[in-house]
């Protein structure tokens, strides 16, 4: 049995909150975290996109940016886009696209924003989760949910949802971080990446766990959603 | 060519061969295509090497310079991994800033191979905290016939086994007119290779030609090593819109070492020269 510096469980991910209808400009908008990790989300639109030339007569477009907020993490994140974070942006909009349909609203754009307050590993998918809410809170189209969360191996361990901590362990075969991003209740996955050192056998078997971890963050996701429909929330 | 989308009818034509397991080029859906590996395509650079994969055409230089170590590790060497889709290696390459594609496929190679730990970057320490060696892998794509990432993961690794250290002046910076015979501190067993896998309907293939990867709704890309005995997947990075399930994946686990020992077989003796 793995020991978790944080005592939790190897398949326990951390504690999670979530809140929609966080920004009051915005379409959408919600606030995801998991523990130390807090990521906001706001999208706008569908709305006319441009320039022109990018539009799409056949389609509506999704356009992701992601970014850390520049005091999120210890060494200070000099603002603006980074190759780290336009890669990041690319991958969310393409675990985002599957599910969400705007073919009905041509030429138009959803912009996704979302940025993160505070950094302790498991940033992208956090982003994740909260763009996907917010995205239902816009009321855009949606074939279902997205939940996403990293499995991480330390040693020889498959643990779920790697804190900033265990995502430097370096003892054994190290660290390694496996983010992954699903359909709610599907095994469909959208966002599949990973450094580190894993068995194909183990890359297997981390599937497996998704299966339970996604559900949970599913759940929490749908209560968010479903508190802002009962009208606590400013829309 | 054109750098126009694909047609319908190409496309079309390419799902109806995919279901019987059939190719343009005769190969079969999962099957590599031909690979060669050259050394030493430019005196000038520490290490070189262009690869052929198919009618893609990759060449990847490594320079060698000093600098400081950063923060966080003051005894590592610095790696630094780069490309530039030259407009001369495709129609849809642009000049301009660079666009994903140009970012994504130096960052993939560049995990998979620090991850693989194939290098040893505690190595490439001069002076711990204050000079360093800093390796920088260069990839330009000559002619982009497909398979880019796969083929430039393969030159990327020639050229670092290619690669010898320069000399160093008093004050440790590099000293070019000095050669060494000093190779980079690679492992001699570990070396990562990616494989991306191509999805069209529900038919994977493997190496691509450029026309049949216009073609696929989805991609994925794996890096995979052996490491202490064992293949270790090392990287990956799902790309375009389109899904992959759960049995795809496990298809691929069960794949991904046969292909990576495929491959070994063919250039391993090639990388050990």
């Amino acid at each position: 049995m793995v020991k978790r510096i944080s005592g939790r469980k190897a398949d326990e991910l951390r504690e999670m909150t979530a809140k929609v209808g966080v920004i009051p400009n915005a379409d959408g908008s919600a606030i995801f975290s998991f523990g130390e990790t807090i990521a906001i989300a706001a999208v706008y639109g569908p709305r006319q996109l441009h320039p022109q030339h990018m539009q799409d007569p056949s389609s509506g477009i999704l356009r992701v940016n992601y970014d850390l907020l520049s005091f999120s993490v210890s060494d200070r994140k000099r603002p603006g886009p980074s190759r780290r974070s336009r890669e990041i942006s690319k991958v969310t909009e393409m675990a985002l696209k599957p599910v969400v349909d705007i073919s009905e609203f041509p030429n138009t754009v959803v912009d996704v924003q979302i940025y993160i307050i505070q950094a302790d590993a498991g940033t992208r998918t956090a982003g994740i989760n909260a763009a996907s809410m917010a995205l239902a809170h816009a009321g855009i189209p949606m074939k279902g949910l997205i939940s996403s969360f990293a499995i991480g191996k330390i040693d020889k361990d498959l643990i779920v949802d790697v804190d900033k901590y265990e995502e430097d362990y370096k003892e054994g075969e190290g660290a390694t971080d496996f983010p992954i991003a699903k359909i709610s209740g599907t095994e469909n996955y959208t966002l599949l990446q990973l450094d580190g050192k894993m068995q194909p056998e183990l890359v297997k078997k981390s599937l497996d766990m998704a299966d339970k971890a996604c559900e949970e963050i599913y759940e929490i996701q749908k209560s968010a959603l479903k508190e802002i429909i009962n009208g606590d929330g400013e829309k | 060519m054109s750098s126009m989308k694909i047609s319908n009818v190409t496309k079309n034509s390419l799902e109806k061969m995919f279901s019987e397991n059939k190719r343009f080029d005769g190969r079969k859906l999962l099957d590599l295509n031909n690979l060669e590996i050259e050394y030493n395509v430019s005196k000038k650079a520490e290490g070189s090497a262009r690869v052929r994969l198919g009618k893609t055409e990759v060449i990847v230089g490594v320079k060698l310079g000093t600098g400081e170590p950063y923060p966080d590790s003051p005894d590592k060497g610095n790696l630094m991994v780069s490309a530039d889709l030259l407009p001369m290696a495709s129609p849809r390459f642009e000049s301009g800033p660079p666009k994903f594609n140009a970012i994504e496929l130096p960052r993939v190679i560049d995990r998979m191979i620090r991850e693989s730990g194939m290098l040893d970057l505690g190595k490439l320490c001069i002076k711990k905290g204050e000079r360093v060696w800093t390796l920088f892998i260069d990839i330009y794509p000559i002619n982009d016939d497909g398979s880019l990432i796969d083929a430039a993961g393969i030159a990327c690794i020639a050229a670092l086994k290619n690669a010898r250290l320069p000399g160093l002046t008093k004050d440790n910076f590099p000293d070019y007119d000095k050669k060494t015979d000093e190779r980079l501190p690679l492992s001699k067993e570990t070396y990562p290779l990616s494989f991306t896998f191509f999805k069209l309907g529900d038919k994977l293939i493997l190496h691509p030609t450029r026309e049949e990867e216009e073609s696929c709704d989805s991609r994925i890309t794996w890096g995979i090593s052996k490491w202490n005995k064992q293949y270790m997947i090392n990287s990956c990075q799902k790309g375009l819109e389109v899904t992959f399930n759960k049995k795809e994946i496990i298809g691929m686990m069960d794949l991904l070492p046969k292909k990576y020992d495929e491959i070994i077989k063919l250039i391993g003796e090639k990388l050990n020269e």
